[in-house]
């Protein structure tokens, strides 16, 4: 990894601008008082440097305010001042001697860009935070910024995951002698350019709900194919309907024409009477209805030629139910 | 595992879609066709597709599939609208002058198999 580094990209993909806005929007909304430390360690004006040496040490912080009695703020001492003052073997001295006093300090109503803004601009590692009667009531960090960018973008993503969990408990939490979610997808001829669009719609609410990848793909397979034919073969465009239960998922694809002419054919595998600009988009290969057989649990193509074709699918999604209904079949 | 990094350096393959982090993505198997209910049935997720063609509809497929990436030949160009839907659904979409043949020549030598 080392050896060979990734090199910077220049161009920032969707993805990647998604969560830097994100980010930048988070560094508007959230306010310095939100991130700041306020239980501080402080020091009085006339403490000496080898007691703030030992504070250093024993609380590991690197930095700390000094405020008058009255709480206001007057310097900050930093570990690069205790160097300095250790490289001049000068720990007796009172705090005041090394202390900066030129300060730069934020309110706590600021949002968290500014304070970022004034770490770059003047190269602090810490910034006072005091309210408008420059009374001390906080420290901010770098540090401080990205755990509490870190802490928003986390609630982001648990907010997510809530609403997967509770998508996925959607049958649990209705009582009812059944319940079924029915998704309707009106698709429309010759629409190529959306094509596909209703079968990925559908993969992505089954995978919310909870469904296997397996059963998504399939399911998205099956469904692909069923709305493809509906966009190539029909005089009108048709409809997708696709009920979901806990233990199927049934799928109707119906339209109004012009119907099959022969069922029988239809379904042999490379069969198919799609026009040649369809096939040169690649469509039209006869296979689509032998996908959606292999995808599905069950198959059912109805046909009338003149009025139309309603082609039914089911997967069963336990599989005792599944081994139990392909015996009946059987018998 | 080859990544997708390399193939598209090997090959020498133009970038069609938004940049990211190639060497992450990695090719398990190839896959070829124009047919698209051939490669619906056909080609493995996390595949490399090689087709010549460009139209909206190949990125429906791949996305459904989870395809790593299309290859399009024969300098074969997909409209603005498909590669911004291409960005969206998360899949690459790579460009050479080169015929299917060829690349999945070139694909077999880097050591890119069918599905067993």
């Amino acid at each position: 990894m080392a050896a060979n580094p990734p090199q910077r990209k220049r161009i920032i993909s969707d993805q990647e601008a998604e969560n830097i806005s994100r980010v930048e929007e988070l560094a508007y909304e959230i306010k310095v008082s939100e991130v700041m430390t306020s239980e501080l360690i402080s020091f009085s004006p006339e403490i000496k440097m080898y007691e703030v040496l030992e504070v250093f040490r024993q609380k590991r912080i690197s930095g700390a305010p000094i405020v008058s009695p009255l709480g206001d703020l007057i310097g900050i001492i930093s570990m690069e001042d205790l160097i300095r003052c250790l490289i001049d073997k000068d720990l007796d001295s009172a705090i005041n001697k090394y202390m900066t006093t030129n300060l730069f300090t934020i309110l706590p109503t600021d949002p968290v860009i500014e304070a970022s803004k004034k770490f770059v601009s003047t190269n602090f590692g810490r910034l006072p935070v005091v309210d408008k009667d420059q009374k001390l009531v906080g420290m901010i960090t770098k540090g401080d910024i990205n755990r509490g960018l870190l802490r928003a973008l986390e609630t982001d993503y648990q907010e997510e995951e809530i609403r997967k969990y509770r998508a996925s408990h959607l049958f649990e939490d209705i009582e009812s002698d059944r319940t079924s979610l029915i998704l309707r997808y009106q698709i429309q001829q010759g629409d190529f350019d959306i094509g596909g669009q209703a079968s990925s719609n559908i993969k992505r609410a089954l995978i919310r709900l909870g469904a296997s990848k397996q059963i998504a793909r399939r399911c998205g397979i099956a469904i692909y194919e069923a709305e493809m034919n509906l966009i190539i073969h029909t005089t009108e465009g048709g409809v997708l309907r696709v009920e979901i239960e806990p233990h199927q998922i049934s799928i109707d694809a119906y339209d109004y024409g012009p119907g099959i002419k022969d069922v029988g054919l239809a379904m042999k595998p490379g069969y198919s009477t799609a026009s040649d600009a369809v096939r040169e988009m690649g469509f039209g290969a006869g296979m689509g209805l032998v996908n959606i057989s292999r995808c599905v649990d069950q198959m059912k193509l109805e046909s009338v030629w003149g009025k139309g074709s309603r082609l039914k699918m089911r997967l069963f999604l336990d599989s005792e139910h599944k081994n139990k209904e392909s015996e009946n079949q059987k018998s | 595992m080859i990544n997708l990094a390399t193939i598209i350096d090997k090959l020498e393959l133009k970038v069609l879609t938004a940049e990211k982090d190639f060497s992450q993505i990695s090719v398990k198997n190839g896959y070829t066709s124009d047919l698209l209910s051939c490669v619906m049935a056909g080609a493995p997720n996390q595949s490399i597709w090689v087709t010549l063609q460009a139209h909206n509809n190949i990125v429906a497929v791949a996305a459904l599939l989870e395809l790593s990436a299309i290859i399009i030949t024969e300098g074969a160009t997909p409209d603005p609208v498909t590669i911004h839907k291409a960005n969206e659904e998360g899949i690459t979409l790579l460009q050479t002058e080169q015929n299917s043949f060829h690349v999945v020549g070139m694909l077999w030598e880097l050591g890119i198999r069918a599905e067993k």
